[in-house]
């Protein structure tokens, strides 16, 4: 067993203290926000009954789970991992997010079959392995049948090719 | 009673024998098997991907698709458990322990056959007990009023949300979450808009379909990219011929597979307990009957064939309630659920009378596509086995694909493709805070329901909260909600672990060795 002299440095290290955190923060937000809609009586509520409500129990269950991370009784808890993995992927999941974030753009201003092709070539760099060819191949191959599949056979309206479409 | 259930059920027949809902079953259990063999797509990813696929379809086609996938996957899961080690889904998680170490003494055929024939006795038992019990569960829903099914929700999501994966208080967390991201929008009896921060394109709400991408497409993958051990081919050689079972396998299967069987079908009849749990308890019972409880783990037919024919027995019954009430009691029912909302049908115990070929043509295809999964998986085994070693550097990146022109076909919006990303990234986060998603799902679906019936009980009674234990249906969820928040208080209180718990802690430590092992190159 650890032993730790300062509260505040044992609390970094635990994930469910910013497991609550995050909770709490939501919390507020959610029930600060819902102040601004009207809250009406409990035989006719309002638009901001619920939301509010919803808010500070959250807020609630955030003390309760952080403040159990903070308790010694369970202080032995197996496999305490941290938030971030072993190995952290940073460039794996900037390429995942970055990838529906070409085919929006692609997409709107270019048609389905660029945009597809970024997706696929932008998530699949995301692989520590990945070689330019591979990428390529597979980019192609996913567009080409999925283009048929969604365009063709299901009728997506999105055109294949456009320039500068929904400008 | 049971006269009007039959004859239902031939009509049923009739609907799901209508050849293009057979073929889009057949596509569906099909589709379901492939994508659930590959490691690390599960169930409800599967789903949801194939989700926007359905849009086009008629209801009963779309659901009967739907509902074969989430059984196809069921199957496929299996596989990838057994042969690798990797349980996809929740429920698999016991099978491997007695799965993978058969595969090692080269009996991972025999498994897999008996597991295909486990299934299919309990998920046949499961379809039994939803014709006659949900025309009854119907009859007495019918009584229900507002503050009644206010309770009887109330009570889906703190069983839904305590009893899963996790921790329950983390579990509650995300329920509560999941039921204001079902607030958002514009609200059903005021008109107001709510937390749309001026954009229009919420005001119907957020997507169904993107939180669902979001949390178990998108977050899924930043959570195995490149973390996902190469595939150990090695004991996947699994042909036609390895998969019959001795005499003595048989006999030695026969009881368990009853008995996971009726515990599976016991679970499904709980609200919230789902498959995983009826899986764990399945194996613990096995366990503990067992003569020689020492051996589970070495690779035992029964701690194989008792989880498996538990889950499918209870997968089958947790159609009950998420039909005949319209509550789901986990994350993949309550997807299938949001399906059927989108086709704009609603939930809700009228659904058996006024959509009979929904319900009716869904239980007759249950049984068509056990049969039709039986037949799948027997004989082409060597396929399946195949599919095993598609590397996920290929597979994500086409998921993408799908994930993206999914959200964009549910409404023509790039806008929906964008909250896909910003789902995705929330729900990696929680993900790494050790909160698991699937009650968001839960949540969500339900949330707008819990409101509307919120408010309406509040209206009959005046504004008295006393309304739900005053009414004594309404009292005895609410008393069951209290028992089930009393009882986890107790458990933590006493300090020791959920009773299904245990029986895994013996394994805890070989698990690692064995992925360790996965690791290692082939040669």
């Amino acid at each position: 067993m650890r032993r730790s002299n300062s509260l505040v440095r044992d609390l970094i290290g635990k994930r469910d203290f910013y497991a609550g955190g995050l909770m709490i923060l939501l919390g507020l937000a959610i029930a600060i926000k819902g102040t601004s809609y009207r809250a009406g009586t409990l035989m006719h509520m309002g638009p901001g009954f619920m939301p509010t409500a919803l808010g500070v129990i959250l807020v609630l269950i955030g003390i309760a789970i952080a403040a159990a991370s903070v308790s010694p009784a369970e202080g032995g808890s197996a496999a305490e991992e941290g938030i971030l993995p072993e190995h952290p992927q940073w460039w794996a999941w900037f390429c995942i997010l970055l990838s529906p974030v070409a085919f929006i753009f692609f997409g709107r201003y270019f048609g389905m079959f660029p945009g597809t092709f970024a997706c696929v070539f932008i998530a699949a760099r995301g692989d520590k392995n990945a070689t330019w060819l591979g990428t390529f191949v597979l980019a192609t191959v996913v567009t080409v049948f999925g283009v048929a599949l969604f365009s063709y056979f299901l009728q997506v309206p999105m055109p294949i090719f456009t320039l500068g479409g929904g400008l | 009673m049971i006269g009007t259930s039959l004859e239902s059920l031939w009509y049923g027949f009739g609907v799901a024998l209508e050849p293009h809902n057979l073929m889009f079953c057949f596509i569906g259990v099909l589709v379901g098997n492939m994508v659930g063999v590959l490691p690390g797509m599960g169930p409800l990813a599967t789903i949801s991907i194939l989700l926007p696929l359905t849009f086009g379809m008629k209801p009963v086609a779309a659901i009967l698709m739907l509902g074969g996938v989430m059984y196809g996957a069921q199957y496929g899961g299996a596989i990838c458990s057994i042969l690798l080690n990797l349980p996809c889904h929740p429920p698999h998680a016991v099978t491997c322990l007695d799965g993978f170490p058969m595969t090692k003494q080269g009996r991972g055929g025999v498994a897999l056959g008996l597991t295909v024939f486990a299934s299919f006795v309990g998920a046949s038992w499961g379809i039994t007990e939803m014709v006659f019990l949900s025309p009854l569960l119907v009859r007495a829903a019918l009584q229900f009023g507002p503050a009644e099914v206010c309770s009887l929700m109330l009570l889906g999501l703190l069983a839904g949300s305590t009893l899963a994966r996790g921790s329950p208080l983390k579990g509650v967390a995300m329920t509560v979450l999941g039921l204001f991201l079902g607030s958002v929008g514009t609200d059903l009896e005021t008109g107001s808009e709510r937390y749309t921060f001026g954009m229009t394109e919420l005001d119907d709400g957020i997507e169904l379909i993107a939180i669902a991408l979001g949390l178990f497409g998108i977050a899924e993958f930043m959570n195995s990219v490149n973390q996902v051990a190469p595939i150990n081919t090695k004991y996947t050689h699994v042909t036609f011929k390895d998969m019959r079972p001795t005499k003595a396998d048989l006999k030695r299967s026969f009881f368990p597979m009853w008995r996971g069987t009726i515990i599976g079908s016991l679970c499904a009849l709980i609200p919230g307990t789902g498959p995983t749990i009826a899986s764990f308890v399945a194996y613990a019972t096995e366990k503990k009957i067992s003569k020689h409880p020492e051996l589970f783990g070495t690779g035992l037919i029964e701690g194989v064939v008792c989880p498996e024919a538990a889950t499918h027995s209870s997968v089958q019954g947790d159609f009950i309630p998420t039909m005949s009430l319209g509550i789901p009691g986990d994350a993949v029912m309550a997807l299938l659920l949001g399906a059927l909302m989108i086709q704009g049908i609603v939930p809700g115990p009228q659904l058996i009378s006024q959509h009979p070929d929904i319900f009716w043509g869904l239980v007759a295809s249950f049984w068509i596509g056990n049969i039709m999964l039986v037949l799948l998986n027997v004989p082409l085994i060597g396929i399946w086995v195949k599919m095993l070693a598609i590397p996920y550097k290929f597979l994500y990146p086409s998921a993408m694909f799908f994930v993206c022109i999914g959200v964009y076909a549910a409404n023509n919006d790039f806008f929906q493709v964008g909250e896909v990303v910003v789902i995705g990234a929330f729900g990696y986060l929680l993900l790494r805070l050790g909160y698991h998603p699937a009650p968001i799902l839960l949540g969500f679906v339900l949330g707008p329901r819990f409101e509307e019936n919120f408010r309406r009980a509040m209206l009959i009674s005046r504004g008295d909260l006393g309304v739900f234990v005053e009414r004594p249906i309404s009292a005895v969820f609410v008393g069951l909600c209290v028992l089930l928040i009393g009882s986890q208080i107790y458990i933590r209180m006493r300090g020791s672990k959920p009773p299904i718990e245990p029986s895994l802690q013996p394994h805890g430590n070989a698990a690692p060795a064995i992925s360790a092992e996965l690791r290692t190159p082939a040669e």
